[in-house]
């Protein structure tokens, strides 16, 4: 390590974050500040007024960097990644562009001989944007200014909001590595790019610019970071991979290209080729202030008078709903908002709350929507089922929101028809491997993965509480259930409450609660009936084969009996098809997906076969004549296109004539990414039961 | 396999090639191949008071191609029709296990196997029987021969003579098949015949020569007597006239033995036209003889539940209903006691030649 820091302080009692990690720095020994060193001369407040002064945030920062997600070098590695890529899809996103991200991880060798990435202590991480660029009098502040950003005051759902996030991350590397954060931005093709070398002055949170100048840049407009820290490499959970991985999942209009430390390639290709609908900016809607934000506003505002103060700064508070608050609270409706005292400013508040007041308006989310979860499942997911519900918006403290949840589920048709090994008789007690493995939940908080916390996580919570048994899942008492699944659960907001500063698990509302279980019901509902028309078509295929198995000897039977002059393979063809009509005949088929046919009843699902996919097709495939940008072309699951890159999930494709396999001119390698990565719980093979059907609810009122 | 004499008789292999026709017009017409073959059960089978015969009703069960439960059984019985075709056409006969083997191999593709133990075979065989209507011998199938003659009877076995009067204390080894073809009577001057249980019983009788005291012929089965014994011995009393006594165990098993022998078993109800003897007699063991010959209690044997549970249903049959059957059933469950003929040892190791079988057939002591 470069830089010793101090270890966090407990002052400040926030929720200090968990470390996910064991290599967490935090368990060096501290001396706790409140014990009294004994043989210590008292203090007077004299001397203790002497040393009180400010506290800048960035010094803050410095002491509490677990607080923002650098609590050991590989969280912080992935925070860094985390922090750039949000803001590039952001911005991309609110300029209207669809976004084009490139991540690139090197390994830094630091003085001695370079290492490899597992054991390397300090990383480059660059990261290019094709967004809108950011003006050269910004830059500096943005990257090296704490709380300095254009999201924190605005009612509208992004991945960013409080302003902290790049300037955090830059401020990390400059403590770790003492390296300034290198900007390159240009607004436009006609614009020229700028370069920049900034470092934040943590005494005065004040950007120090090292180095400000034109240069060529071969990318037309957008904006590239590059942060150099120290930081740890690795694979598997919580790790940047992953987080990349869901990112792609849950942003199928991204187009994400990856350079690990190692020198591979990934990319995660564009799979749904819309931006998501740009969210509203609302007013707060007055069940969602607290008393103190009240007092704040009531300061703040520039109306004269508290009826015009409510009306127009709040959302849904009409200017005669405004009297009747103020009448019922006994306030006056003309009098000045910086006048009205804490007593009455407390009854007001109290009023707020119990008057009738409609939900806000929610075209300040956009949420992913069920085509874009299906294709961003089906494109990184192996597995044979796939499903996506959203739900209608809802409201909590005065906040809309959407819940989104989505299923994979199965382990993909290569291996749910890989020839069986001789099925070996089971002992007493013992059960079938994969049966046991745990389902996966992926989390996401405006589009944003949630690797950490996941216990501690609403939607974690109310995955639980989903009694999957009732959807053909096996389940043990408070677990997850058994089976080849991913849950995705998806919260958007234009303020998703998180447990802590960290932003790694959404509190539990009961609001937020109940809709995603409704969300998991409806999904687990299409999953069951999924799973029972596999089973029962299934069945019918056992059948069919055992028929088929005997058909063989009863024909040679009768042909021996015959004296050898049947001619059997006619007598076989008419068996086989009283068997086939005997056994569901081409429902059957369909059911087992031979047919093409998608099995109706299914919305939003996609259920693939060893020959292809059914249901939500289109979502799978994308445009023909894909957009091609900047030096890799798209590549698309069509097999007229050729790609130089593979994608990372090799689409299996109806066999068709002249399936192109991509060039390996490319170095990038495919990635077929397994997120069973599974647990072991004891499973139990569960029945089918019947589902439940759910009633879809519209927008409620929060409390 | 032995080869046996040939004959030109082709209608049980007809039979069998009829089952391929099945398979294939109602493939032809897009139906499920079904044979019906006659239920081989108590619920089927009637007893004719007049013959004194159990016979087989008409209750038939359908086996189909295309259901699950039956795909199997179905396939099984074309191997097995298969593989009886093969043996009329070769002319050869051959033991139930040796069927077992021929027709079992690995399905094609996969791990099952067309018959896993004789048990799934045996029934085929049986079923085809019925549904041929062809006698076991007649689809050149044998038992196992466990059987043993002796007495003055002469066979013609092969060509060779055989006179079971000068065999000594062993006897003749009854064939399994007895049919003229294949056995031979020359000459029987017995006057009557003792069909014994248990073997011990039979060498006893044997080794006492019991036979030549009485003129009778010695036969045993040793346990339920198979068919070819009780096929000799339902020839002995057609052709010869020599009436037929049962020795068996006094328990319901041997009250059983004793029916199979005279009116026929329910399993096999078609075949009791040729295997029966109506007018066959049972000696004893009785469950009046302990107290007529005064054996102790201590040398009986307490019934188990499942004497109790056998003996109650041997009440209901149909064929000992007559009040002396019950009375001798009743008599038995009321004593609790079960007696083996080898308990006459007790009196003495001769008991069973010198005083019981002489007295019995002095005092007629017999039921019908
Ligand atoms: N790649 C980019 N392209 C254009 N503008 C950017 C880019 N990165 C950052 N910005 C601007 O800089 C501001 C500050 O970014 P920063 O990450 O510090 O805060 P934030 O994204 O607003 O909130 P958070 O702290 O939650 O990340 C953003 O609000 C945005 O306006
Ligand atoms: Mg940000």
């Amino acid at each position: 390590m470069a830089t010793k820091i101090s270890p966090p302080s407990s002052r400040f009692s926030g929720t200090p974050s968990q470390p996910d990690a064991t290599d967490s720095e935090q368990a060096s020994p501290r001396k706790n500040p409140l014990l009294v060193d004994k043989a210590a001369p008292r203090v007077t407040a004299v001397e203790m007024g002497a040393r009180q002064r400010e506290i800048s945030v960035s010094e803050f920062f410095t002491k509490n960097r677990h607080l923002l997600g650098f609590d050991n070098p590989r969280k912080a590695l992935l925070t860094c990644v985390k922090e750039a890529v949000d803001n590039s899809l952001d911005a991309c996103e609110e300029a209207g562009i669809l976004p084009d991200v490139t991540v690139k991880l090197e390994t830094v060798a630091n003085g001695q001989t370079p290492m490899s990435p597992s054991q390397a202590t300090r990383f480059r991480i660059t990261v290019t944007d094709n967004g809108p660029g950011i003006v050269r009098q910004q830059v500096p502040r943005i990257f090296a200014k704490l709380l300095y950003g254009s999201k924190f005051h605005r009612m509208r759902m992004s991945r960013g909001q409080q302003g902290i996030g790049i300037s955090a991350a830059g401020m990390y590397g400059q403590l770790t590595t003492g390296k300034p954060v290198k900007v390159i931005s240009r607004t436009g093709p006609r614009a020229t790019a700028h370069y920049f070398e900034v470092q934040i002055d943590t005494k005065k949170n004040e950007p120090l610019v090292h180095e400000d100048k034109q240069i060529e840049w071969t990318q037309p407009q957008g904006t590239e970071v590059a942060i150099e820290v120290e930081g740890r490499y690795q694979k598997g959970r919580t790790s940047v991979d992953e987080w990349l991985e869901q990112t792609s999942i849950a942003n199928p209009h991204v187009r994400l290209v990856y350079h690990t430390p190692e020198g591979e390639t990934k990319e995660y290709p564009r799979t749904h080729h819309e931006l998501p609908p740009s969210p509203k900016e609302i007013k707060p809607h007055p069940y969602g202030i607290e008393f103190g934000v009240l007092l704040k506003m009531l300061q703040d505002t520039k109306s004269h008078t508290v009826s015009s103060f409510m009306a127009s700064d709040f959302c849904r508070v009409s200017p005669a709903l405004a009297e009747e608050i103020c009448k019922a609270a006994k306030v006056s409706p003309d009098a000045r908002p910086r006048a009205v005292k804490p007593h009455l400013a407390e009854t007001l508040y109290q009023t707020i709350q119990t008057t009738k007041i409609m939900a806000p308006p929610t075209n300040c989310i956009s949420p992913i929507g069920e085509k874009a979860i299906l294709s961003g499942l089906y494109k990184q997911i192996k597995g044979e089922f796939y499903t996506a519900v959203s739900r209608p918006p809802a409201v909590y403290r005065g906040n809309p929101f959407v819940i989104e949840a989505g299923l994979a589920f199965g382990k993909g048709p290569e291996e749910s028809t890989r020839p069986q090994q001789a099925a070996m008789p089971l002992a007493e007690g013992e059960d079938h491997g994969h049966e046991t493995e745990l389902a996966r939940v992926i989390r996401y908080a405006n589009r944003v993965p949630l690797l950490f916390q996941q216990s501690a996580c609403s939607t974690f919570k109310a995955v639980l509480n989903t009694t999957w048994r009732n959807y053909g899942m096996a389940q043990s008492r408070g677990a997850l259930p058994a089976g080849p699944m991913v849950i995705f659960v998806h919260m958007a907001s234009v303020w998703v409450p998180f447990t802590s500063e960290s932003k790694e698990a959404i509190a539990d509302y009961d609001e937020i609660q109940k809709e995603i279980t409704l969300a998991l019901r409806e999904a687990g509902r299409r999953l069951g009936i999924f799973l029972r028309r596999k089973e029962r078509a299934a069945g019918e295929f056992r059948r069919r084969n055992i028929f088929a198995l005997y058909i063989e000897e009863v024909v040679e039977a009768c042909n021996r009996l015959k004296g050898g002059t049947l001619p059997t393979e006619h007598l076989k063809e008419q068996l086989h098809k009283i068997a086939s009509s005997r056994t569901g005949g081409l429902k059957t088929d369909e059911a087992l997906g031979k047919t093409g046919v998608g099995p109706e009843g299914l919305p939003h699902s996609i259920i693939v076969t060893t020959e292809g996919i059914e249901g939500e097709a289109e979502v799978a495939q994308t445009p023909t004549a894909p957009v091609v940008s900047r030096q890799v072309a798209h590549t698309e699951r069509h097999a007229e296109t050729t790609a130089p890159v593979k994608p990372v999930r090799a689409p299996k494709i109806r066999p068709a004539s002249g399936e192109a396999k991509p060039p390996s001119a490319s170095k990038a390698k495919v990635v077929q990414q397994d997120l069973f990565v599974g647990n072991v719980s004891p499973g139990r093979k569960a029945a089918l039961p019947k589902a439940r059907r759910t009633r879809t609810t519209g927008i409620r009122k929060g409390k | 396999m032995a080869q046996v004499k040939p004959k030109k008789n082709g209608a049980v292999e007809k039979k069998l090639i009829g089952m391929a026709d099945v398979v294939i017009s109602a493939a032809q017409r897009a139906k499920d191949p079904t044979f019906a073959i006659p239920i081989r059960a108590l619920s089927n089978v009637s007893f004719n008071p007049r013959k004194g015969l159990i016979e087989m009703g008409e209750k038939k069960q359908a086996r189909s191609f295309f259901n699950v439960g039956m795909a199997k059984k179905f396939m099984q019985t074309m191997l097995v029709a298969d593989a009886l075709s093969e043996l009329q056409r070769a002319d050869l006969t051959t033991s139930l296990r040796e069927i077992y083997y021929r027709t079992k191999h690995t399905i094609q593709d996969s791990h099952e196997n067309t018959f896993d133990t004789q048990d799934e075979s045996d029934p085929i065989i049986e079923d085809l029987e019925v549904s041929l209507v062809a006698l076991r011998e007649e689809l050149h199938v044998r038992a196992e021969n466990s059987g043993s003659i002796v007495g003055p009877v002469v066979f013609g076995d092969d060509g060779d003579r055989v006179d079971c009067a000068r065999l000594g204390k062993g006897g003749y080894s009854v064939p399994s098949i007895v049919e003229p073809e294949y056995l031979e009577i020359r000459r029987c001057t017995a006057d009557f015949l003792l069909l014994v249980e248990k073997g011990t019983q039979w060498n006893r009788l044997s080794e006492d020569k019991f036979w030549r005291r009485y003129n009778c012929v010695l036969l045993t089965g040793n346990g339920q007597p198979p068919r070819g014994v009780r096929r000799l011995a339902r020839r002995l009393h057609e052709e010869y006239r020599l009436p037929v006594y049962v020795l068996v165990d006094n328990d319901p098993w041997g009250y059983y033995i004793y029916s199979v022998v005279k009116q026929g078993s329910i399993n096999l109800a078609f075949e009791s036209q040729r295997m029966a003897i109506p007018k066959a007699k049972f000696i004893g063991l009785s469950s009046a003889d302990p107290e007529a010959y005064e054996l102790p209690r201590n040398v009986g044997i307490k019934l188990n539940d499942k004497d109790i549970t056998r003996a109650k249903e041997l009440l209901n049959y149909r064929w000992f209903q007559k009040p002396a059957w019950q009375e001798e059933i009743k008599r038995m469950l009321a004593n609790g006691l079960k007696f083996e003929l080898d308990a006459l040892a007790n009196k003495d190791f001769q008991y069973l030649t010198k005083k019981y079988l002489p007295r019995k057939l002095k005092e007629k002591d017999w039921l019908d």
